[in-house]
């Protein structure tokens, strides 16, 4: 989108000032098929397997949305039985219903997803970058340690997320078994909503840091020796090194990591899901899995589903190109 | 998410636009034939356990195949667990859908609702049907249709460890649940062992909503009764159980760690199903010493009652199968006397037909045991095809009053909100 936008403003300053004549653009285009077709051809394969896989399919859910669609109301013809659509369309009614507040789980929910978003993301960039600069130094054994801080990536995190339910188990599960063995109390450590929360951010930054670490490493290890050199040659302290030279250094890489994390973590489904399993309180729910159950238990709702999609969307969206803007500029100035 | 709802859908129009051309075409050239020359192949999803009790249904699909030389039968174990959501998916694009599925008693309204599964009435499937019991043959309805076949069934009763009673000095086990909640307390003095494990799940907390008089909803009267004072007497006794009765719960591995907790002789009594109970003979407190295991009816509540949900599994038939003669025959064969016989045997489950009952099923004391609760105790669930969604709410709602976040009464009040969202046109009360 931001090249697109931008090819758009280098064009128009190229065409010179003043508004240019229809007939102009027209045969621009012409020229611009006879000179390009080849371009054009290469790129049609892809612009229609995206629009099959992605645009139809978005715009189907935003058209649902705007529906009162669920599982016993859509068009079925399965063997000897034929139920005709019976849907509404209701406009904007489920955006105003969630969006309003009057469903009554929209706010909590998303108040609760912006929480668990920016501590994950803070934790795992943070202690992604301690470990990148910790690792970045010379010292033994240090492929060892790489390759051990990458094997949570290399578990499928379904398999993690398993093996932390099973040593977070009250009764049979290792950390009780630690803790009493020292003679504290054993703790109920997926027990409370509270707890619970604290759970599923600890076992998501465990799940994150592997990333965070290598995307920083490779940062770090871009920027020049010498800017070290001469700082340490201006006494600036290890503090006023990492302040002035590392982490300016690492903005490119860091802020691509931060925006990716942030998305990531907004739509992790599968921690939250796997590691409470059935048995909760619906306020551990972050958006997407909120959503995840509107579509999959009982009747289906895939109006409200969709609706919640389409919101989720909708945020990413505002806050990717919020958060582009504001680097970029950063980054320039 | 979302857009795998939309590719589904768009899977859909394309399926069922082929599948209907299709369908028409069959219609008319299907006549009633002699069951020796059906012929064709045959998908089955089986929800038994994998490990423990797939084995005897496969071997009654061999009896079948072989009674049948022309149909051949596809066995698919699928995890009870992940059925309704396959089975839903799959249904509804007409790709991969089976042709029989066995599906939980719960499911069939919805299943029925939805559009899923066939009507059997007058088909081969149902057979001798005066032979069933009522009620699991009551699962099977769904506006005055029967949409599947009843296999096998089963109730919550209370299993205890005789051991552990007898050493607390308890003679009979508890009838009320305020005799269960005292138990529990002279259980643990006595012994060290806990009085239960309270299983979270919402369809465990069903018996208690039986006993005093409570249930989710009314659909004759159209009303939402699960917040009424019933039911908070209901919920109050549930909170004290855990306050007072039950080892601390895990609420992620609550079923896990209450099965072991149980069979290894940590607590003395469950409220549980008989499908748990080859499991629990092979903990350490019953694996040398099956007779240690002790059934009873579910404790009676205010009233003086004592009910228990009936559960249990039906064989249906998928509506789009390309070859419903031939899943009428399977579904009819597995569902007979002689494989109900067969699978009581195997499994210990409880089989549906009166005349399966036979002195060789009734010696096995699993099925004795919980052949005398279902007589005394199991009562219908209320059969509406939102039943699915509404343990959802009622679930989380339990969950925060056991964890003390709410009070009965509210977590009751915002439950029965929640509830009728989701019935249109009921009314609290």
């Amino acid at each position: 989108m931001t090249t697109a936008a931008s090819t758009g403003t280098t064009n128009k300053t190229a065409r010179g000032d003043g508004p240019s004549p229809r007939p102009a653009r027209v045969s621009a285009l012409r020229r611009s098929w006879d000179k390009y077709w080849y371009a054009w051809a290469m790129v049609a394969p892809v612009a229609v397997v995206i629009t099959v896989l992605v645009l139809y399919p978005l715009g189907y859910g935003f058209y649902q949305s705007l529906t009162n669609a669920n599982e016993s109301n859509v068009a079925t013809t399965i063997g000897a039985f034929h139920r005709p659509a019976t849907y509404d369309f209701v406009g904007l009614d489920n955006y105003w219903h969630v969006l309003s507040g009057a469903d009554g789980d929209f706010y909590p929910r998303l108040v609760w997803t912006v929480v668990w978003t920016v501590s994950c993301v803070v934790l795992q960039v943070g202690l992604g970058m301690a470990l990148a600069v910790l690792l970045n130094r010379e010292m033994r054994l240090r492929g060892f340690y790489r390759a051990m801080l990458i094997l949570p990536w290399a578990v499928p995190s379904f398999i993690g997320v398993f093996a932390w339910r099973l040593m977070l188990n009250s009764q049979y599960g290792v950390f009780n078994e630690i803790i009493t063995a020292f003679g504290l109390p054993a703790q109920n450590w997926l027990g409370t909503p509270l707890a619970q929360k604290v759970a599923v951010i600890m076992v998501n930054v465990w799940i994150g840091i592997p990333f965070n670490m290598v995307a920083l490493l490779g940062g770090l290890q871009s920027i020049p020796k010498e800017l070290y050199e001469a700082a340490e040659m201006d006494g600036a302290s290890p503090w006023q090194r990492f302040v002035n030279v590392t982490l300016p250094g690492l903005k490119p890489v860091s802020n691509t990591v931060i925006l990716l994390g942030c998305i990531w973590t907004f739509n992790m489904f599968n921690v939250i899901y796997l590691l409470l399993g059935n048995n909760t309180t619906g306020d551990t729910d972050i958006l997407v899995t909120f959503a995840f159950h509107k579509a999959f238990n009982g009747i289906s709702d895939y109006a409200g589903a969709a609706t919640y999609g389409i919101i989720i969307l909708a945020l990413l969206l505002a806050f990717s190109t919020f958060y582009r803007r504001n680097t970029l500029k950063s980054e320039q100035a | 998410m979302r857009r795998g709802i939309s590719i589904a859908a768009a899977v859909t129009v394309v399926a069922l636009t082929a599948s209907a051309c299709g369908g028409s075409d069959d219609d008319s050239s299907s006549k009633p034939k002699d069951p020796k020359d059906v012929s064709g192949t045959i998908t089955y999803w089986d929800t038994s356990d994998a490990a423990t009790e797939a084995p005897t249904y496969k071997a009654l699909v061999k009896q079948f195949e072989a009674k049948y030389p022309k149909i051949k039968v596809n066995f698919q174990s699928v995890p009870f667990t992940d059925v309704e959501q396959k089975f839903k998916s799959a249904a509804k694009s007409g790709k991969g859908a089976p042709d029989v599925v066995r599906t939980d008693v719960g499911l069939m309204a919805e299943y029925a609702s939805l559009g899923y599964i066939a009507p059997l009435d007058g088909t081969p499937a149902l057979k001798d049907t005066s032979d069933f019991a009522a009620t699991p043959l009551n699962t099977a309805k769904y506006n005055g249709k029967t949409y599947g076949v009843p296999s096998v069934t089963d109730t919550l009763g209370l299993l205890y460890n005789k051991k552990l009673l007898k050493q607390a000095g308890i003679a009979n086990p508890p009838a009320t649940w305020d005799e269960f909640i005292a138990d529990a307390k002279t259980i643990k003095a006595k012994t060290g062992a806990y009085g239960t494990y309270v299983n979270p799940d919402s369809y465990f907390l069903l018996p208690l909503l039986y006993s005093n008089g409570a249930d989710m909803a009314d659909p004759s009267a159209k009303k939402i009764t699960i917040s009424d004072a019933a039911a908070v007497k209901a919920l109050t006794t549930a909170k004290q159980i855990n306050d007072q009765a039950s080892m601390k719960v895990d609420f992620a591995n609550a079923y896990q760690n209450m099965q072991a907790a149980f069979k290894n002789g940590k607590v003395a009594m469950l409220i549980q199903g008989p499908w748990s109970v080859a499991d629990t003979l092979s903990g350490s407190a019953f694996k040398s010493d099956q007779a240690n295991l002790g059934y009873a009816p579910v404790p009676a509540g205010a009233g003086g009652k004592a009910q228990a949900p009936t559960g249990g599994h039906n064989l249906a038939v998928y509506q789009g199968s390309g070859n419903l003669d031939a899943s009428y025959l399977f579904t009819q064969f597995m569902t007979s006397t002689e494989s109900q016989v067969a699978i009581a045997k195997g499994t210990g489950t409880l089989p549906t037909r009166q005349s399966a009952y036979t002195s060789e099923v009734t010696s096995d004391p699993k099925v004795a045991g919980f052949k005398s609760i279902l007589d005394k105790t199991a009562r219908p669930r209320v059969a509406l095809p939102q039943v699915g969604s509404l343990f959802t709410p009622l679930q989380q709602n339990y969950v925060k009053i056991l964890q003390g976040d709410e009070s009965v009464k509210n977590g009751l009040d915002a439950t029965a909100k929640e509830f009728q969202k989701l019935l249109p046109g009921y009314s609290i009360g």
